[in-house]
């Protein structure tokens, strides 16, 4: 499933410069930082890891084969974490059909068992919204909690909202200590061993993509994912922002998103947008598309449009 | 070599007056380190559980801790209400009290800073925001600025009074080329915390509520009212209970000044209203949810409008002369403005901005008890860092305690800020 051969990250600092500054840092201060968070197992490494982006080749290896370790203590069992880079001539895009979906939530709960998100509280990447045909997408006429016996309901439609993967993300722009940012093939990750917690990036967001771990988060043991990419679905730590990233574990090795796979309609159209021939450019080509709230000109990778 | 010997000296006499007071004294500082022990209590226990223990969830990511940081970034720019008049007119009764407005901002600010420190998910990583150690996202976060013009704004108080104490304690009259400026700065460095504070949430297009070229402006209006409102009940209280002599006249100058920025600051909330309502777009939804309620809920209504009428009263009073220069009704109206702009800028800015979401779902956020309690520990930081300074500055201020103890100053004037 996911490729284990080591790859370079995106960007890398090479020199001394990261190592110095790392120094500046001593254990003694990590000791400290693990009574603050009051967890006392944060280690002197996870205290003093830089930011993806600035690490080298060999420290990127370091990092995985700490966390590996950790999720093996924690979990009992192996748990893979890929670095795998963004393939060169793809940009990622999505299209949802309106007409097609019923609101079935399979997406969602796929979703939830595919990227290892906290079982209790559940946190959910996509959330449906059930509206009212006659208001069209109308936000407030929106209902995330409709629990029916059977969908789809008589005078409603469905939209199911995730992140956008926007070309001008909010969100990144936001963050005070550039935790989150735009990959080359156009997914919006989080390094969420940098990210602070200070849910900036989620006042701005404008499709409350981004979600954040209030708690420890709950993964039971039997239910993960050993399949993980560093900034994709491997498990998270308390405090700190995730959200969806077009599988990014399992789409740069060519598989589909859980979503996409699951959705028993096919409302959920996924590709390569600089590749003529794919679906994604097909539904662009021969659908009328919309993007939602684009007058907020965030420019998403993600389009909505009616198949029938 | 002299001077470092003499500051030496007067860090410790400075520990020396601020360990010795009266019962009174006492009992009000150990108050204040209850509260403290209070909030770090809960503060302990948010970190062992996270932030799953305030009210605060995915769709109001941001309350009461961001609220009150909000109001008291306004508290801290007040300062510069009383430099103005003070060094621009160069008009000498507001002179003397510009040091105590100066050490206000110092304690807001370290409110400030506590507030943020204990609203983040990973306090262990505070350490990435600092610039060239951690990746400060400068210059596209406006956190980032924030942090950035906080930090020098608390440097730039914080050196402006301990130079003008260390001048009078040392009996020597400060050096105005050297003070004049740095006061001078601070007045635009206040305009500065408090717009970049506005440009945080004005920033942000998926907040209606926020996304208004009129923000920065409303803050820079009710914090000119709220930051005074503190300092004119503290100024009554100082000459009552020390030998600080503050004229009449500069507490109704003051009392003057609110009553132009309390105009203005209604103003601007019914510009802003006005806009909103009748033009009647779906971005009403938050005015609604904030003065009518929406869909039932109800829960910030009555505090909109208790902030609403609070302030129109105080305007009242601080217009009308008669009321201005009375001390019953001045202090009633101070009383009245605080509480209308801490509702106005605190949750009555951060809740409706994030209510409904960007969904259209509605959470509705109270504060928990942990967030209470933490809070009101941070409050009892702020009171008691201004106690200890103030404890220790007027004294110094008025003379009293110099470097040749208890003997007054020769030859030089009472310290002037």
């Amino acid at each position: 499933m996911t490729d284990p051969k080591p790859v370079t990250p995106p960007e890398s600092c090479g020199d001394s410069g990261c190592g110095t500054r790392r120094e500046f840092l001593g254990a003694a201060t990590a000791a400290m930082a693990a009574a603050l968070t009051g967890c006392g197992t944060l280690s002197k490494e996870e205290f003093l890891q830089h930011n993806f982006r600035e690490l080298s080749k060999q420290e990127v290896l370091d990092v995985i084969a700490r966390l590996e370790k950790e999720y093996k203590a924690k979990y009992g069992k192996d748990v893979k974490v890929a670095n795998t880079p963004a393939i060169p001539g793809v940009i990622f895009g999505y299209a949802l059909d309106l007409s097609r979906c019923i609101g079935c939530r399979r997406c969602v709960h796929a979703c939830v068992k595919e990227n290892n998100q906290s079982r209790d509280p559940e946190v959910q990447w996509i959330r449906v919204l059930q509206m009212d045909k006659e208001e069209g997408v109308n936000l407030q006429h929106a209902d995330q909690y409709y629990n029916p016996e059977e969908v789809p309901q008589e005078g409603h439609f469905y939209m199911p909202v995730q992140c956008q993967q926007c070309k001008k993300p909010p969100c990144t722009k936001v963050c005070p200590v550039g935790a989150t940012w735009r990959e080359k093939d156009g997914i919006v990750v989080v390094d969420y061993n940098w990210c602070i917690g200070c849910r900036y990036c989620m006042a701005a967001c404008p499709y409350g993509a981004r979600h954040f771990n209030w708690g420890e988060p709950n993964l039971p043991a039997d239910q993960v994912n050993p399949n993980t990419h560093y900034l994709g679905n491997r498990p998270r730590p308390k405090g700190v922002v995730e959200k969806c990233t077009f599988c990014v574990q399992r789409t740069r090795n060519g598989q589909y998103p859980a979503c996409v796979e699951i959705c028993p309609t096919g409302s959920r159209k996924f590709g390569n947008l600089l590749d003529k021939d794919s679906e994604i450019r097909y539904v662009l080509e021969n659908k009328r598309v919309f993007k939602f709230k684009e007058d907020l000109n965030t420019q998403p990778n993600f389009f909505y449009f009616y198949g029938v | 070599m002299i001077t470092l010997k003499n500051f030496r000296q007067f860090i410790t006499d400075t520990l020396r007056i601020i360990l010795k007071g009266d019962r009174l004294y006492y009992a009000w500082v150990g108050f204040l380190v209850l509260l403290i022990a209070i909030g770090a209590a809960a503060y302990l226990g948010q970190l062992n559980s996270g932030l799953i223990v305030t009210k605060m969830r995915d769709q109001v990511s941001w309350g009461f801790y961001i609220g009150n940081f909000t109001f008291l970034v306004g508290v801290a720019a007040a300062a510069i209400m009383l430099v103005i008049p003070a060094y621009i007119y160069d008009w000498e009764p507001i002179k003397e009290i510009t040091i105590l407005g100066e050490m206000l901002a110092i304690s807001a600010l370290i409110m400030c800073l506590g507030f943020v420190m204990v609203d983040i998910g990973r306090p262990d990583r505070f350490w990435h925001i600092i610039p060239l150690v951690g990746r400060l996202n400068w210059p596209q976060s406006m956190l980032a600025w924030d942090v950035i013009v906080l930090n020098l704004y608390l440097l730039l108080n914080w050196f402006v009074v301990t130079y003008l104490l260390f001048c009078a304690y040392t009996e020597r009259h400060y050096v105005k080329k050297l003070v004049l400026p740095l006061v001078l700065l601070s007045i635009p460095m206040a305009v500065s915390i408090h717009t970049v504070t506005a440009y945080l949430y004005n920033g942000l297009a998926a907040r209606p509520f926020w996304n208004s070229a009129i923000l920065a402006p409303r803050f820079l209006a009710s914090a000119f009212c709220s930051g005074p409102a503190i300092l004119l009940i503290l100024l009554q209280i100082l000459r009552k209970t020390t030998k600080l002599s503050i004229k009449d006249e500069a507490i109704f100058k003051v009392a003057e000044l609110m009553a132009y920025t309390m105009g203005f600051n209604l103003f601007l909330t019914a510009a802003e209203a006005f806009k909103e309502l009748y033009s009647g777009t779906e971005h009403m939804v938050y005015f609604q949810y904030l003065l009518f309620g929406l869909k039932g809920h109800t829960t910030l209504v009555p505090y909109a409008w208790a902030s609403i009428l609070c302030g129109l009263a105080a305007f009242i009073l601080f217009l009308v002369p008669r009321t201005r220069t009375n001390w019953v009704t001045l202090n009633i109206g101070c009383v009245l403005i605080y509480a209308s702009v801490y509702i106005e800028k605190g949750m009555g800015l951060i809740i409706p901005g994030l209510t409904p979401d960007v969904l259209g779902d509605i959470y509705v956020y109270r504060p928990s008890f942990t967030e209470i309690a933490v809070a009101a520990g941070i409050f009892a930081t702020g009171f008691l860092v201004f106690t200890l300074m103030l404890k220790a500055a007027v004294p110094m201020m008025l003379g009293e305690f110099t470097i040749s103890k208890g003997q007054p100053p020769q030859g030089a004037p009472p310290q002037k800020a």
